[in-house]
């Protein structure tokens, strides 16, 4: 016992020291989340598409049966962050062959379409969400939250935010190499 | 500056969160799920129960929690409802297993430590004042020495 004595403030201190550097690490964010939906099957979940849009609606059926991931992006026409990562999906849908579909959560059907028409409408398939039910199935807290569904339907990665830095584009595109790399 | 004022505005009001729209007519379904609402953590403005929570998701759920009681769920059934979308995160009372046993043991493993090293310690710091019943002869001729020279000092 008394032989461990002297080192005991050094046990303390490297203690001490990777507690804060665990906890300090701005890459670190105390309030994400951890979503549930990880490596489960999509919720079930069905919603009509967006009164005066020809863009079908989406249901959990439509993401059961695709062989390549599909990013399932949950957007408002009210959510200002929103608009910037709408550009960000666009591109992405038009030059990497981004397979997209949306979850458009707790928004007016007339402003919605009228985003839409303002901005494009890369997304291929719609559901309205006007009641937020759909959101609650799918565990989010705001929007934009995005999440990639990979083949057989099983969620395998979600974002919380925007995808309109660098660093979010970036994690997305990992997330979806690792999910077209881990076909069944 | 406007939009902080606006924030705190906000907050001032947050301790009536249940909106008249939502409240039960049945008074005992109402009362279990203020209960229920209390013991949920909102996921937008976390630390903060959906009970009080004016956050949009928060009064989702409270009407959803309302939702599934008069559907006839038991308290339990509508915590796992919720607990099966958004996890363990938002009950503030967490479940005992094996994840959780760290959180739930280190406290209790702590003060038992604690409670050991006083022992300890104390037990050490009271053997230096061990009482010695019966004196050596080597040692009662030094104490009569002693007492002989303080006799003779002070007269």
């Amino acid at each position: 016992m008394k032989k461990f004595l002297p080192i005991l403030p050094l046990c303390a201190a490297i203690g001490i020291g990777v507690a804060g550097w665990w906890g300090l690490n701005p890459d670190r964010d105390p309030g994400a989340i951890p979503s549930v939906l990880i490596d489960k099957p999509v919720p079930e979940f069905e919603l009509a598409s967006i009164a005066g849009t020809s863009t079908p609606g989406l249901k959990t059926q439509d993401l059961l049966e695709n062989q390549e991931p599909i990013l399932v992006n949950v957007f408002a026409s009210w959510c200002v962050p929103c608009r910037a990562e709408h550009a960000v999906l666009a591109r992405m849908v038009r030059e990497e062959n981004l397979n997209l579909v949306g979850i458009n959560y707790k928004d007016k059907p007339a402003t919605a379409a009228k985003w839409l028409a303002e901005l494009g409408n890369p997304y291929r398939r719609i559901g309205s969400d006007e009641t937020g039910r759909a959101g609650i199935e799918w565990g989010i807290s705001g929007v934009p939250e995005t999440f990639i569904v990979g083949p057989g339907g099983k969620v395998v990665f979600r974002y919380v935010g925007p995808i309109s830095s660098d660093a979010a584009i970036g994690k997305i595109r990992e997330a979806l190499a690792a999910a077209r790399a881990d076909k069944p | 500056m406007i939009r902080i004022l606006l924030i705190l505005m906000f907050c001032a009001t947050t301790a009536h969160a249940v909106e008249p729209d939502e409240i039960l007519s049945d008074p005992a379904l109402e009362a279990r799920a203020r209960a229920i609402s209390a013991d949920l953590r909102c996921v937008v403005c976390q630390n903060e129960p959906i009970d009080t929570s004016n956050a949009g998701v928060a009064r989702d759920l409270r009407l959803l929690v309302r939702e599934r009681l008069v559907a006839g769920d038991t308290d339990k059934q509508v915590f796992d409802y919720v607990v099966a979308r958004y996890g363990d995160y938002v009950l503030f009372r967490p479940p005992w297993k094996p994840t959780t046993f760290a959180l739930w043991l280190t406290p209790i493993a702590l003060a038992i430590l604690g409670m050991l090293s006083v022992l300890l310690i104390l037990s050490r710091s009271s053997k230096g004042f061990a009482t010695i019943e019966v004196l050596s002869l080597e040692e009662e001729a030094q104490l009569s020495e002693i007492t002989k020279t303080k006799e003779n000092r002070d007269t």
